[in-house]
């Protein structure tokens, strides 16, 4: 396998760069070819225990990707791969090529700080800061430096909340603490924090798993109209939501990529049985 | 033999005697720990109450004191018999002269030397002090008649107090019946007034009772507790956020963590002798200041903030750190912008619990010369200076009766003290507090 070896921290990394390079030529994905992110032979262990056994996944830009699966299958595992969330877990190492833009996430000279800025996610439990929802959307930009003014942050904040498609129900009272929406509504405070750095890829890790069928539905809308701008990859237990919001679907199973394609053929031909197996009910 | 494990309802079972009598049972149990509960915090409560009607009961007298209002004849002969009114002249007078002058006056009945001794015994070595300030404050009373209040004798005080009793037999208590039908007489011409005992706060220590007072343990502990918290703030919270957030989990930091919790239950002495040893000796700071003083009560205070901080931060979810590394927040960021406001309640706790402890300690201030009988207010850190709790161990230790008062006196104010230092903190950590 020509991978080479990250550890948890960039500055440990041992990765040989001549076998970067060859798997790099060997995608033969860096002039993008319409793919965001790449991901080649991607295996991630925490400690001894191997959560990825060589995932191949390519992200197409300005789609959305659907990660399904049943639990433990490793999903949640590759999508935290994608913007190095795995760093921060001291156990965890990561090998294999991932690249956005053509370019090697877990190279020295990138910064996970900057990756995080471009690649954007949300989580399964809606997690606002326990600050005003002015606050909670500002943050980002403040510490980023992508507002020169009181003004320019006002409308940073107004449109990422309209993107997230709440603005008109918090417009009024964006002084009032984040933490006190709904749940649905903190999610989407979520998704519009996210927004709000512009950056080029949202992951989204169950971003309806905590929320009612109407909430999960104004969320699924809103990642529709995201996908006109954002390279979109989440991660759902649902199947139907996979169907509904998705361009393309990859069906992880046992730390094992099994099958990837359209959407439509995913659920209507798949090709390997344990596929079938899963999305028909069988199990998972 | 039937089945033990049935698949049909067990509703016999449940409504038998046994199982009535098995729930009988358990709720005694839980009747009699919620007994155990209350009898212990009964008990708890009767203690503090006893000790503070004991400690106010004998300290409440203290905040009051009796004087003696003399008409005293700022006599320029005395003073100042030149006329020069150089001030080294009128600050090196016999203004004990004055005062036991203007109090003979009041009895001219008593003319034996003996008698005489023991009536102006009645005037403390303070009047003197108190007198000389007045004239250097303002010269121009040099020549005139003022009425003005010196202190009382300790021993008096105690008397007209009712703590020295009257009926004993005069040779077993310190003062003669002649000297109390002086005193009576005093009182009876209005020339004993008694008044809010302000030499308490204004004065630092003194051999007589009457004139000791606590500035100089207050203002020592003040500058004492300046430095701890000074130090023991910023180091003892950095050291938590680094040992949480930051520092890979190894042997070695397995290590110092179990070293941090040995630390905190080290006795407090042996800092004491850390002090001795490194500050003093190797370091060469000075003796009895509160900047050592300052410096070993932040190492010991150290152990305690470093675990409330630790249990803080740890108690911060992990979805706030996701959320702001999601983002794109530097690890710092995520710190210092989320992690530590959240924890700051917590962290301000084992910061109180540590400065009371602080504020309370002696035995480490004793192996660094912080014993010393200090009279002068220290004007700095480098300056002699004592504790209010060294203080209170010192006044306890004299032998005069006027200084059992005292010394509850000195414990109420050193209670006070504590109280304001947490009603502070707990102010800040409401503020800091936020709505989840």
């Amino acid at each position: 396998m020509t991978a080479h070896t990250h550890t948890g921290t960039p500055t440990r990394s041992t990765g040989s760069l001549a076998a970067g390079i060859e798997a790099r030529a060997a995608t033969g994905a860096l002039a993008g070819a319409g793919n965001k992110m790449d991901a080649k032979g991607v295996k991630v262990f925490y400690g001894a225990k191997q959560a990825l056994k060589g995932i191949d996944l390519e992200i197409p830009d300005r789609q959305v990707t659907a990660l399904i699966g049943p639990s433990g299958c490793g999903k949640s595992t590759f999508l935290r791969c994608l913007n190095r969330m795995n760093d921060t877990i001291g156990i965890a190492r990561v090998e294999g090529l991932i690249t956005l833009d053509g370019q090697d996430i877990y190279d020295r000279e990138i910064d996970p700080v900057q990756l995080r800025a471009r690649v954007g996610m949300v989580f399964q439990k809606p997690n606002p800061f326990p600050k005003s929802i002015y606050d909670n959307i500002a943050y980002g930009p403040r510490i980023h430096g992508l507002a020169s003014g009181r003004d320019e942050m006002d409308e940073i904040v107004a449109k990422s909340l309209q993107r997230a498609g709440l603005w008109n129900e918090v417009k009024d009272r964006l002084k009032e603490p984040g933490t006190g929406l709904s749940g649905g509504q903190q999610q989407r405070l979520c998704i519009a924090r996210a927004v709000a750095v512009s950056p080029e890829v949202i992951l989204m890790d169950e971003p309806c798993s905590a929320l009612d069928p109407i909430a999960t539905a104004h969320v699924e809308e809103l990642i529709d109209e995201l996908r006109e701008n954002y390279t979109i990859v989440i991660v759902t237990h649902n199947m139907q939501q996979a169907a509904r919001v998705s361009q393309r679907t990859a069906f992880f199973h046992l730390g094992d990529m099994v099958e990837v394609g359209d959407t439509e053929d995913i659920f209507t031909n798949p090709r390997d049985e344990r596929t079938q197996g899963y999305i028909t009910g069988r199990y998972g | 033999m039937t089945d033990i494990i049935s698949d049909t309802p067990k509703a016999a079972i449940y409504q038998s005697d046994d199982f009535a009598a098995r729930l009988r049972k358990r709720y005694a149990a839980e009747r009699r720990f919620k007994m155990y509960g209350v009898v212990a915090i009964g008990v708890a409560l009767g203690m503090l109450a006893i000790l503070l009607t004991s400690i106010v009961g004998q300290g409440y007298t203290a905040f009051a004191q009796h004087d003696l209002a003399l008409e005293v004849f700022f006599d320029p002969a005395e003073i100042d018999p030149q006329g020069s009114r150089d001030p080294a002249v009128i600050s090196n007078a016999n203004y004990g002269a004055l005062a036991r002058t203007a109090l003979q006056a009041v009895f001219p009945e008593v003319e034996q030397r003996t008698d005489r001794r023991r009536l102006t015994s009645m005037i403390s070595n303070g009047a003197a002090f108190e007198l000389r300030q007045m004239v250097i404050d303002d010269p121009s009373l040099i020549g005139t008649r003022k009425q003005v209040r010196i202190p009382l004798a300790s021993d008096y005080d105690q008397v007209l107090k009712g703590n020295i009793d009257r009926t004993l037999p005069e040779t077993s208590r310190k003062v003669t019946d002649q000297q109390i039908a002086w005193v009576d007489k005093l009182v009876a011409n209005g020339q004993i007034v008694n008044g809010f005992n302000w030499r308490l706060f204004a004065n630092g220590d003194s051999r007589d009772p009457e004139l000791a007072g606590l500035k100089a343990g207050l203002v020592g502990s003040l500058l004492t507790l300046m430095v701890t918290l000074g130090l023991a703030i910023p180091i003892g919270i950095s050291a938590a956020v680094y040992l949480e957030e930051f520092a890979p989990k190894n042997k070695l930091t397995d290590l110092i963590e179990v070293n941090i919790n040995n630390l905190a239950a080290v006795p407090s002495i042996v800092f004491g002798l850390l002090g001795l040893a490194v500050f003093l000796n190797a370091f060469n700071m000075p003796r009895s200041a509160p900047v050592v003083g300052g410096i070993v009560l932040a190492l010991m205070t150290l152990p305690t903030i470093i675990i409330a901080g630790r249990a803080a931060l740890k108690a911060v979810p992990p979805s706030i750190r996701e959320a702001a590394l999601g983002v794109g927040a530097s690890p710092l960021q995520v710190v210092t912008h989320h992690v530590l406001p959240l924890a700051m309640p917590g962290i301000l706790t084992g910061v109180i619990i540590g400065m009371a402890h602080a504020l309370g300690e002696t035995a480490p201030l004793l192996m660094i010369g912080m014993i010393a009988f200090i009279v002068d207010t220290p004007g700095g850190f480098g300056d002699a200076s004592t504790v209010l709790p060294v203080q209170i161990f010192m006044w306890a230790d004299s032998p005069e009766r006027g200084f059992v008062e005292r010394t509850s006196a000195a414990i109420m104010v050193l209670l006070a003290f504590l109280i304001g230092m947490n009603a502070i903190a707990v102010f800040l950590r409401k503020q800091f507090e936020r709505r989840w």
